[in-house]
């Protein structure tokens, strides 16, 4: 569908779009980032200005940006797909020449007022490309394999700098958010077949080319791996995260320990307590019912995007608020792994709880782009 | 429509088919999710919560207070004091040699501490305390405290360390502590968490060692809540300890402090006993040392003098140093003959100078003899011959047996360092120490307390103790420990004929009060306060027949450690016994000329309580007693300045 075929009639406009905002996400969205000011306040040990304030002010700003995006018209950012991708390709760049070191990887540019994390905003990018390109592409001509490969090449593009960096975790992001969306958008079961296949084969060589000259991942990865696979090796050293934080969760039980009551945090056991690990601090201080809950949350975040998408008439729209719902997931998903012992500490925060800039201020954009396309659906 | 609607329909067919899908795949994840954290928190929760209060809680010891040591009169020997240091954390400082170089100027440290202070720093943890200086005065501690603002990470910190009030006086009695060596935890089964403390102080030597466990008392701990850092958050909770018992000796200072300086430099020393309890007033040991140089480390150099001193103020000399008795050891021989009934006080015995025993010749001191000796005689002129012949009588199995009734040869359960237990020699131990037979000349050296026959000052005291009492007088150093009288041990009969005793008694009467006694110019002339006594001079060397032949038998003329040991045990007063005493001076000459009159004024000291009176010396004595009383009192005096010595 061209946006010429969205007739004026059926398509709301002016003041009245917001009447037509998806109000229950508005809500969760908020309420889940509400859980991420209490556990920020709390690891803050009851300082307000040092972690909650600021991200609080993020939050609004992240509101009041996606509240903008979202009144303007989807098929507006159908067309801006391609610059997005663009900017954040030239950033991503930029950001391998001139980045800023942080915990040993390159991953955002200093701007002063604040850090841009330019593989964040390709996140976002990359899901509006390619839902731009499968609304563009003829449905039969998906499984093509030059179509196949155009797609593929979008995705390993930024994955490939992002790693670069190195940024594991968001490289392994970008790559299952776009084959997520290629998936979607009815690309044929055997490219994915042949693809994790390929991937189970690859992983086989990173592992076994550890010790030798063409080692592909550092040390600090592979010992990561290591420890993911028994953490008792190393409590102290490599391990020391994932035993920790499992003390953590561990010692909530059903209830917590109360909140501002946790000591595993609080007493700086967890290291990046408020940024990665904050998980932890919910689930020691709320037990499992906190965890639980958080989790119900961002189930609920996921079905409404779903159930929204599904009853979208167009293409990109669709696929665009199933690509962002995915990446939401995943990044979710990663962090609650990674804490919960399930998954190799890779750095991924949790959406809109964790402490950090450019996370959520992409995240809240992407939302915005949700919306769009749910107040500018044809009704 | 630029698509046809078929294609159209099944695309949106097949993706909500494959939306549909991965949504269920999310949610499936997210319920696993949902089970692992069920898992974590719930089936695992117990696990997890002890290993949470296991990184949070940290114990920390609470050293307790050291118990401290007093003298019979109540006067401390051994006393903790606060003392002052200054620490430094690193993680509170940014640039340690700045903040340093600045304390320095303020409190006068040098170089060479800073240098090792920064080192220190820079291996230790973040948030410990490492010692910058240590034992500064409180004006330093003021002017860091003041300028607290400009020297960030630095604390002044005070704690307690172990003072010797008394120095010399008491340093063999009391010993020293110091802190914890390698070499000590070595010795010890399983060290107590206590001892591993950094600088923990326990006893070295002496009865701060022998009493170790006691005066350590028992340490208290804080439960602390700390941070991944170790740094402490809070404290949860505090059980003190419980501090280390007060210990009181039986020694009375102030008799300690005459017997030390009466002795004075040379090498010797002195035990008094009361006969009543067995505690012992005085043992003393000269020379000396200062216990307080070792508590702060002592030097190389200082440590190097005191060993290198050949009059070694190290040794106990009064519980570890073993001596040939000589003829101290003569009323052994005698009590052994009179209990055997081989002989009667009365019998005599004729000494022309020597006795012939298997062709060889034993010698008596008075090379032209004494002619014919009762017991009494014996006794008071100390002939050699009459207790030759008593040797050859009796045998050395009973006079072995009688010096172990009196005390000898036995290790005394004093809490002192190396208490030895000397040696009475018998023919068993002869076989198995040298294989080979006794002899009657060991018996017969061993009748006069040379040969094989060792005795430390202390089992001589003893023994004279036994032989006025009549009962096994056993000795006593501690007196009460935390106000509760320690028991003093049972001085059962010796099970001896008194009239026996009696006539031993009246033969060291005689001694210096009979005018023929050896140490008749060194008797008491006051009334009621006469004592018996005995001299002892014992070789070190064998007199070669060519010595004798020429006459160099002069310890003047010998070099000092070939001279003779000087002895001389007492009790007194003769009519109703109070106190024994017992002098050893090695290397000091003649039992009679040397040992005796410092006998006899230790004596006096302890009988009167006090410098006695002039009118208890023989007349012809007095002018120089009264020289010496006041050269003492003077040394004593400047001794007892208060502060001097402390840092």
């Amino acid at each position: 569908m061209s946006y010429l075929e969205y007739t004026v009639r059926n398509v709301p406009a002016g003041p009245r779009k917001i009447l037509y905002l998806n109000w229950p996400l508005v809500l969760l969205l908020t309420a889940v980032a509400s859980v991420g000011f209490l556990m920020l306040y709390s690891v803050a040990g009851g300082d307000l200005a040092r972690w909650a304030e600021p991200q609080m002010k993020r939050f609004a700003a992240g509101m009041a940006g996606m509240l903008v995006v979202a009144m303007v018209p989807i098929w507006f950012w159908r067309n801006m797909a391609a610059l997005a991708y663009g900017a954040s390709m030239l950033l991503l760049v930029a950001v391998e020449l001139f980045g800023t070191m942080g915990m040993g990887a390159q991953r955002w540019i200093e701007l002063g007022f604040m850090r841009l994390q330019p593989s964040e905003m390709m996140k976002v990018a990359l899901v509006m490309l390619l839902a731009a390109y499968y609304d563009w592409l003829p449905i039969r001509k998906v499984s093509h394999p030059f179509w196949v490969a155009v797609p593929a090449l979008i995705i390993a593009l930024p994955a490939a700098l992002v790693l670069k960096q190195p940024d594991l975790g968001t490289a392994l992001l970008l790559l299952m958010a776009g084959s997520g969306l290629m998936f979607l958008a009815g690309v044929h079961w055997g490219y994915f077949v042949a693809v994790i296949a390929s991937g189970a084969g690859a992983l086989t060589a990173v592992l076994q080319s550890r010790g030798t000259d063409w080692q592909i991942l550092k040390d600090y990865q592979y010992r990561r791996i290591d420890v993911f696979l028994d953490p008792a090796s190393d409590p102290l050293g490599a391990g020391y995260h994932i035993t920790q934080s499992k003390i953590a969760l561990g010692s909530g039980g059903w209830t917590g320990r109360g909140y501002m009551q946790g000591t595993q945090s609080r007493l700086n056991f967890l290291p990046e307590k408020h940024t990665d690990f904050i998980f932890t601090t919910l689930a020691e201080e709320f037990g499992f019912v906190g965890g639980i809950s958080l989790l119900l949350l961002y189930a609920l975040i996921i079905a409404f995007c779903i159930a929204t998408a599904l009853s979208m008439r167009d293409r990109f729209s669709a696929l665009l608020t199933l690509g962002v719902t995915l990446t939401f997931f995943l990044y979710f998903a990663v962090n609650m792994s990674m804490v919960m012992g399930l998954a190799p500490v890779v750095g991924v925060p949790l959406p809109l709880v964790s402490y950090g800039g450019s996370a959520m201020l992409v995240l809240m954009l992407a939302f915005g782009l949700v919306q769009s396309a749910h107040v500018h659906k044809p009704r | 429509m630029r698509r046809p609607p078929r294609d159209n329909a099944d695309g949106v067919r097949r993706f909500t088919r494959r939306g549909l899908l991965l949504g269920g795949l999310q949610l499936g994840f997210m319920g696993a999710l949902g089970v692992r954290m069920h898992y974590l928190q719930v089936d695992q929760a117990d696990q997890f919560r002890l290993l949470a209060e296991e990184n949070r809680v940290s114990v920390r010891l609470i050293p307790p207070e050291r118990g401290e040591i007093f003298d019979r009169t109540g006067r401390a020997i051994a006393v903790n004091e606060p003392s002052y240091r200054i620490t430094m954390i690193r993680e509170e400082v940014t640039d340690p040699r700045a903040v340093l170089t600045r304390l320095a100027r303020l409190i006068g440290i040098d170089d060479a501490a800073i240098e090792a202070a920064l080192e220190e720093l820079e291996q230790a943890r973040p948030d410990v305390h490492v010692t910058v200086a240590d034992r500064v005065d409180w004006q330093a501690i003021a002017r860091v405290s003041v300028n607290a603002p400009a020297l960030p990470g630095v604390h002044p910190d005070v704690g307690l360390s172990r003072y010797y009030p008394m120095r010399e006086d008491f340093a063999h009695v009391v010993g020293y502590v110091g802190p914890v060596s390698d070499y000590d935890l070595s010795r010890i089964e399983s060290p107590p968490p206590l001892l591993l403390i950094p600088r923990f102080q326990i006893g070295k030597v002496g009865v701060e060692a022998k009493y170790e466990f006691a005066l350590r008392g028992k340490a208290g701990s804080r439960r602390l809540e700390v941070n991944a850092a170790g740094r402490v958050m809070r404290e949860l909770d505090r059980r003190d300890g419980t501090p280390g018992a007060n210990l009181q000796l039986t020694v009375d200072n102030r008799l300690q402090n005459y017997v030390q300086a009466r002795l004075g430099e040379q090498s010797a020393s002195a035990v008094v006993i009361d006969l009543a309890s067995g505690d012992l007033l005085a043992i003393a040991s000269t020379p000396s040392y200062d216990p307080n140089l070792f508590v702060r480390g002592i030097s190389v150099a200082d440590y190097k003098a005191l060993t290198d001193n050949k009059y070694r103020p190290l040794a106990s000399k009064s519980v570890q140093g073993l001596y040939p008795p000589g003829s101290t050891f003569k009323m052994v021989t005698a009590l052994a003959a009179l209990d055997e009934g081989l002989i009667t006080a009365e019998d005599t015995v004729w000494c022309p100078g020597y006795l012939e025993v298997s062709g060889r010749k034993f010698h008596c001191w008075k090379t032209w003899g004494h002619g014919h000796m009762t017991l009494e005689a014996a006794l008071t002129e100390s002939c050699d011959v009459y207790f030759y012949d008593l040797a050859l009588k009796v045998g050395i199995e009973k006079i072995a047996a009688m010096g172990h009734r009196l005390g000898l040869g036995e290790a005394f359960n004093v809490p002192m360092s190396a208490v030895a237990a000397g040696r009475v020699p018998t023919k068993d131990w002869k076989l198995q120490r040298f294989g080979k037979d006794w002899v009657l000349g060991d018996s017969v050296n061993a009748a006069i307390g040379q040969g094989f026959v060792l005795t430390s000052p202390l089992q001589l005291a003893v023994m004279s103790a036994r032989l006025a009492t009549g009962r096994a007088v056993v000795p006593r150093l501690v007196k009460t420990m935390d106000g509760v009288e320690q028991p003093a041990p049972e001085a059962a009969p010796l099970g001896l004929n008194e009239n026996h005793l009696r006539q031993i008694r009246q033969g060291m009467f005689a001694v210096s009060n009979n005018r023929r006694g050896t140490a008749f110019r060194s008797r008491i002339t006051a009334e009621g306060m006469r004592m018996a006594g005995k001299t002892g001079t014992s070789q070190v060397r064998n007199i070669t027949a060519a010595e004798r032949a020429e006459g160099v038998t002069s310890n003047e003329d010998l070099p000092w450690d070939r001279r003779d040991h000087a002895l001389f045990v007492n009790f007194a007063p003769f009519e109703a016994p109070q106190i024994a005493v017992a002098v050893v001076i090695e290397h000091g000459g003649g039992g009679s000329s040397a040992a005796a009159p410092v006998a006899r004024d230790i004596t006096l000291q302890a009988l009167y309580g006090d410098t006695p009176p002039l009118s208890a010396y023989p007349s012809g004595d007095r002018d120089r007693i009264k020289a010496l009383q006041e050269r003492l009192e003077r040394e004593r005096r400047n001794d007892r300045q208060p502060g001097r010595g402390r840092a």
